[in-house]
This record gives structure tokens, C-alpha cells and sequence, in this order.
């Protein structure tokens, strides 16, 4: 699945998108980036504060419990400061 | 008879009066129209700024904001809505963002801009940073009250 970064995630991780495959194991939002987490220094710092993170899967916002199944694409990024 | 609605999101100025004018056309029946204008502010968090560069997410940005005119044109009688939103660097005094909102009375057309701010502030994606005199970047933080603002429209029975 493709994964998209915004906003300060973008600028830790250091590129605003990758194409990943989780382990099975990783079957929520939240369990996503608690695996993302896991891949390093700079995933470690930019998922330091999981609370704070905000998702979308195919352009929709969803909440940490959501299920990844199926899902095209996957946006993680910081509260929206729009407007 | 399906309401006119103008979603863009552009690097370009946009233009109060041609963007009115442009809404309301020739339709009589429209007895109000509400505008709402956010422009970048010279300061940010006490911080002279130089600028703001505005971040989005391209496809998200304009399905985000349709999903939110979509419930506005639910909740209010409206004739038409028009929302723009710029992208990219903007300095201090330039426009950001413009809600045009049409009804032929003034309850309803005051009523769905400012519900469409507050989803702008807290739902659509969007994230801006600012720029410094001192040459920093900074990341603006997103604020509470923008959430209670947005909050208050999910209970609120119409």
C-alpha cells in the first residue's frame, strides 16, 4: 500500500510517500504506526506522539481503530491548521 | 434545481467581488450573501513573520471541503456556495482563504460560512508554517478552540 506524509511527518521522515507492506500482524491505523515507529530513527521521531497523529485512508479521515485491509492509500500527518 | 457550488484550491490571489458577482449571476432570489476572508497576519504567537507556506493534500483538500458543503447545503437553505483556498507562500496582508455563501435570507447564509470555517480550521488538509525574520521555520500548532469551534456543530440540532 502507498503511504503519504504530511507537514512536519513529511519532514522527519524525510519524503512525503513510500510504497510499504506491514506484517499481517498490523491490522489497524494505529498498529500501523506503531510499526512505522518501529523502521527507525527518524519514524521514531516523527511518530514520537502517536496520539497526535491524524489519518486518511483513500482520502477519507478515519479514526486509530480502523482497519488498514484493503486500503489503496494510507495519509498520516499532524492536526490541520487550514483556514 | 441543483445549487451552484465553486470549490478551487489555487497558488493565485482570488477576487472578493468577481467571485460574488460570479455566484450570485442573475439570480433574483438570492436576498443574501455572506463572505468570509482569512488573510495572513504579520505576527504568528507573538513572532513577527515574514511569510506563510501553506502545505496540502492534493485530491483530499478539495474532497474534504465538498463533503463539508455537501452538509451545509443539508443543514441551511442555500443558493450557492463558493470556497477558495490558496496553497503555497503567502506574506502578511495577502488573502489565504474566501467562503461565499448564498441564501435568500441572512440566517442562513451567516450560519453555513461559519460552520464551513470552522470544518476548514480542523477537517480539511491543510498545515501551515510560518517563516521568521531570524530565517527559522516553524510549524504552526494546530489550537484548541479551533476544535471546540468545529465541535459545536456536531450536536447541534438544526
Amino acid at each position: 500500500m502507498k503511504v503519504l506524509y504530511f507537514a512536519w511527518v513529511r519532514e522527519r521522515i524525510g519524503k512525503a510517500e513510500e510504497t510499504i507492506e506491514p506484517p499481517a500482524a498490523v491490522r489497524t491505523v494505529g498498529e500501523l504506526i506503531a510499526w512505522l515507529a518501529s523502521r527507525g530513527e527518524e519514524y521514531a521521531r516523527a511518530f514520537e506522539r502517536p496520539q497526535v497523529i491524524r489519518a486518511a485512508i483513500d482520502q477519507t479521515h478515519v479514526r486509530a481503530d480502523t482497519a488498514i485491509a484493503g486500503a489503496r492509500e494510507i495519509a498520516l500527518f499532524p492536526p490541520m491548521t487550514g483556514g | 434545481m441543483t445549487v451552484p457550488v465553486t470549490i478551487r484550491l489555487q497558488r493565485d490571489d482570488f477576487d472578493l467581488a468577481t467571485e460574488s458577482a460570479r455566484l450570485t449571476g442573475t439570480d433574483t432570489s438570492i436576498g443574501a450573501v455572506v463572505s468570509f476572508v482569512g488573510r495572513c497576519r504579520g505576527d504568528e504567537d507573538g513572532h513577527a513573520i515574514c511569510a506563510l507556506n501553506l502545505e496540502h493534500y492534493p485530491g483530499m483538500a478539495e474532497a474534504e471541503i465538498a463533503r463539508h458543503v455537501e452538509e451545509a447545503l443539508t443543514r441551511w437553505p442555500l443558493k450557492g456556495v463558493t470556497v477558495i483556498h490558496r496553497y503555497g507562500r503567502i506574506v502578511p496582508g495577502d488573502n489565504i482563504v474566501l467562503v461565499l455563501t448564498a441564501s435568500s435570507h441572512r440566517q442562513a447564509a451567516f450560519a453555513a460560512a461559519e460552520f464551513l470555517m470552522d470544518y476548514l480550521k480542523t477537517r480539511a488538509p491543510f498545515w501551515k508554517s510560518d517563516e521568521r525574520a531570524s530565517g527559522d521555520r516553524n510549524w504552526i500548532d494546530a489550537r484548541d478552540a479551533d476544535d471546540d469551534a468545529a465541535a459545536r456543530w456536531d450536536s447541534a440540532a438544526h
